[in-house]
């Protein structure tokens, strides 16, 4: 699995001397497939090829993240201040990066040539670190970026953004590289074990950040609002092809800003197609780690210190979200209490069914006027839902039957005939597999 | 697709459900009781989602005719697959089968968070919408409340609708004391050792009030402001934050606050 994974990566790395490389590349893979004898491979395959440590380095498995250092970036000792203190071996350590024959007095001091190996490892990483910070690097960077070398968020609702990988702290020895999306902010851990042994420092806490900003039409915006297609039911069902048809270009008036329409659905949980309340226990508490206010201007209205400027009243959409969500309250824990039971009691289900349809009425009429309510704002509700244009209408108008069917709602007699037909729609499977890597 | 293979696959395990559990890739599944496949009445609306309902339905409970043809065979394995996940997904939100996915999910068989201040919480499978064919399977992070996609392609393929929208809600619902706490990983600490930490320090709940929970107990604890707690990544460069993600952050924050106060407003009128 790693040599099948591996191939893609060292294509990204080949721009370099291409000669070198495609002669490389038949090294590299015997190397990897005996991973334990690098040392081996090291000594026994650099002098006779035209392979450079640098290159052998970058394209062992797990270290498809880096980049190549050039040598002369690596030459100029003013890159290198400070970090002959932190090397072991720096002499040997050097001449192994930069593939200068060692002289022989040298080579009978060193104990072990492992250990100048991972000298030279922590040289070449540290020195990489500095490196993705320059014009050079950042450049070599995006262009393992842009060909999808990093990987994409595992968030499904970043709709497979491309990730960066970084350090938490830029100090060797002390945790992973992870990846930064810049979508949601966050930081992920790679989804392979083989990039656990991979030094965070070698990337930086510098290197993401800094990215972002030089190529900002890679940034995501910090705002987002809904496709304006709030009444047409397709729109919200493709959440993921949402993001490639877009009607007017994106412009974030702030032009030291992200330039990137961002992906900004936030994902709201529903039992039985109903919100889980706030006041419930297991409600929502963490969805304001993801939302994205609509305009740039609504960023101003929190000061330095994280308090609303004008006080909350001053802030009307919310206040119009907080009675939505009043409205809500009164009837979800019932509803959702309700549902409860019949799945503890399931053989007392007529009675069940006997109740719970006098619920879905009750709770009918006011999701019925809770649309009225919504709709001075309509896009704000699609906002904090990803699901909620889907759900007001399959699942708002419908639970009103379908409620009284006991556990699965949506299956029964409301779908009879959408039935048939995803039968046949057995082939185009592999479609949505397809579209489930976003 | 291997496992799409053939249905005599189920002469080497006593029983389909437990071949079809055993197979490769099927690892979300938790058993269904087969007295709740037998009861019909769970089964209602399913036979006009699934061809061949009858014989897949005796597929599934191995009472199928040895006589059957061979072509039929194999297009019926793939009508039993169907039909065992959208019966699962509906077994999986009754108590029994929600303490049978607990079980799963204390084991961490459905993964752990990506992200990583949710220090590997376990995650929980859901899907997003219950009509099977549209959206393969997600998983739930108790913790940041947020969805990701299984890691393995095996495990990407699998439809959303067997596991159904409402079953990690319900989940925590019927067992609040499970509800993760928000906080992230313990500073300085490696992300194990914490995980560790934080399932240790919530196990005793767990086990104890378990129980009570699924009566209806736990009234005395407060999510209000477990918010509060969550820990969030700072993009920094050289050590300053980035000013338009800082600006998105204190807005996040605010709104975060915002709901807080809402929360113990309501928490002081309703003691």
């Amino acid at each position: 699995m790693a040599s099948r994974q591996k191939s893609p990566a060292t294509d990204a790395q080949q721009p370099p001397g291409e000669d070198e490389v495609a002669s490389g590349n038949g090294e590299g893979d015997e190397i990897m497939e005996e991973a334990e004898e690098q040392e081996d491979g090291y000594t026994s395959s650099t002098p006779t090829s035209t392979l450079t440590w640098i290159s052998w380095f970058c394209s062992l498995p797990g270290h498809e993240y880096f980049c190549e250092v050039t040598e002369d970036f690596i030459e100029d000792d003013f890159n290198l201040t400070g970090l002959n203190a932190m090397v072991p071996f720096w002499k040997e350590a050097m001449e192994m990066v930069l593939d200068v024959e060692p002289e022989d007095e040298d080579t009978s001091k060193i104990p072990d040539v492992s250990i100048v190996e991972s000298s030279a490892e922590m040289l070449y990483g540290l020195v990489h670190q500095r490196y993705i910070l320059t014009r050079a690097g950042l450049q070599a960077m995006a262009d393992k970026y842009e060909s999808g070398v990093f990987g994409s968020c595992p968030r499904v609702y970043c709709v497979g953004c491309n990730v960066v990988p970084c350090g938490r702290v830029d100090i060797p020895g002390s945790d992973t590289v992870k990846l930064f999306c810049p979508n949601c902010n966050d930081i992920f851990v790679p989804p392979s074990s083989r990039f656990q042994g991979v030094d965070g420092a070698f990337f930086g806490t510098t290197f993401a950040h800094l990215f972002f900003q030089t190529y900002r039409e890679l940034s995501p915006a910090p705002f987002w609002r809904a496709p304006s297609a709030g009444g047409s039911p397709l729109s919200p069902r493709s959440v993921s092809g949402s993001n490639g048809s877009r009607a007017s270009p994106f412009n974030n008036p702030n032009p030291h800003g992200g330039q990137k329409r961002a992906a900004g659905y936030v994902y709201v949980p529903r039992i039985y197609g109903f919100k889980v309340s706030e006041r419930a226990k297991s409600g929502p508490r963490m969805q304001w780690l993801r939302l994205r206010p609509e305009t740039p201007e609504e960023l101003d209205m929190v000061d330095w210190r994280g308090r609303w400027i004008n006080g909350d009243d001053g802030y009307d959409d919310d206040d119009e979200e907080e009675e939505e969500d009043r409205q809500m309250e009164d009837f979800d824990p019932e509803a959702a209490e309700g549902e409860d039971d019949d799945d503890e009691e399931e053989e007392e289900e007529d009675e069940a069914v006997g109740t719970t349809p006098m619920k879905g009425q009750k709770s009918g009429k006011q999701a019925g006027s809770d649309p009225l309510t919504r709709t001075p704002g309509p896009v704000r509700s699609v906002r904090t839902s990803p699901t909620a244009s889907e759900g007001p209408r399959s699942l708002d108008d419908k639970p009103l039957i379908d409620l009284s069917v006991y556990t699965l709602p949506s299956f029964g007699q409301s779908f009879g005939e959408g039935k048939v037909r995803t039968v046949r729609q057995w082939a185009p499977r592999t479609d949505w597999a397809g579209t489930a890597e976003v | 697709m291997e496992e799409a293979s053939t249905g005599s696959d189920s002469d080497y395990s006593s029983t389909w459900v437990s071949w079809f559990l055993s197979s490769k890739g099927n690892e979300y599944f938790c058993e269904v009781d087969e007295d709740f496949i037998l009861d019909r009445f769970n089964l209602t609306g399913l036979n006009n989602e699934v061809a061949n309902y009858p014989q897949a339905l005796d597929l599934i409970t191995d009472s199928l005719d040895d006589d059957i043809q061979d072509e039929l065979r194999g297009s019926l394995d793939v009508q039993a697959r169907l039909l065992y996940g959208l019966i699962h997904a509906r077994w999986i939100v009754t108590a029994r089968g929600l303490t049978k996915m607990l079980e799963k999910y204390k084991r961490a068989d459905f993964g752990r968070c990506p992200r990583v201040l949710c220090a590997s919480q376990p995650l929980l499978p859901v899907g997003l919408t219950d009509i099977p064919y549209e959206k393969s399977v997600k998983l739930y992070c108790g913790r940041c409340e947020d969805l990701y996609s299984p890691k393995s392609s095996r495990h990407g393929s699998i439809d959303g609708a067997y596991f159904g929208t409402t079953f990690p809600h319900l989940l925590f619902l019927v067992y609040p004391t499970l509800i993760p706490l928000k906080d992230g990983e313990l500073p300085s600490n490696p992300i194990k050792e914490s995980s560790t930490d934080s399932r240790s320090r919530r196990r005793p709940r767990e086990d104890t009030e378990a129980g009570v929970a699924a009566e209806g107990g736990a009234e005395g604890i407060s999510t209000a402001n477990v918010a509060l707690k969550a820990e969030r990544y700072r993009p920094r460069i050289y050590g300053f934050q980035v000013n338009e993600i800082a600006k998105l952050q204190r807005w996040q924050e605010a709104i975060r606050d915002r709901q807080i106060a809402r929360l113990e407003a309501l928490e002081d009128k309703t003691p």
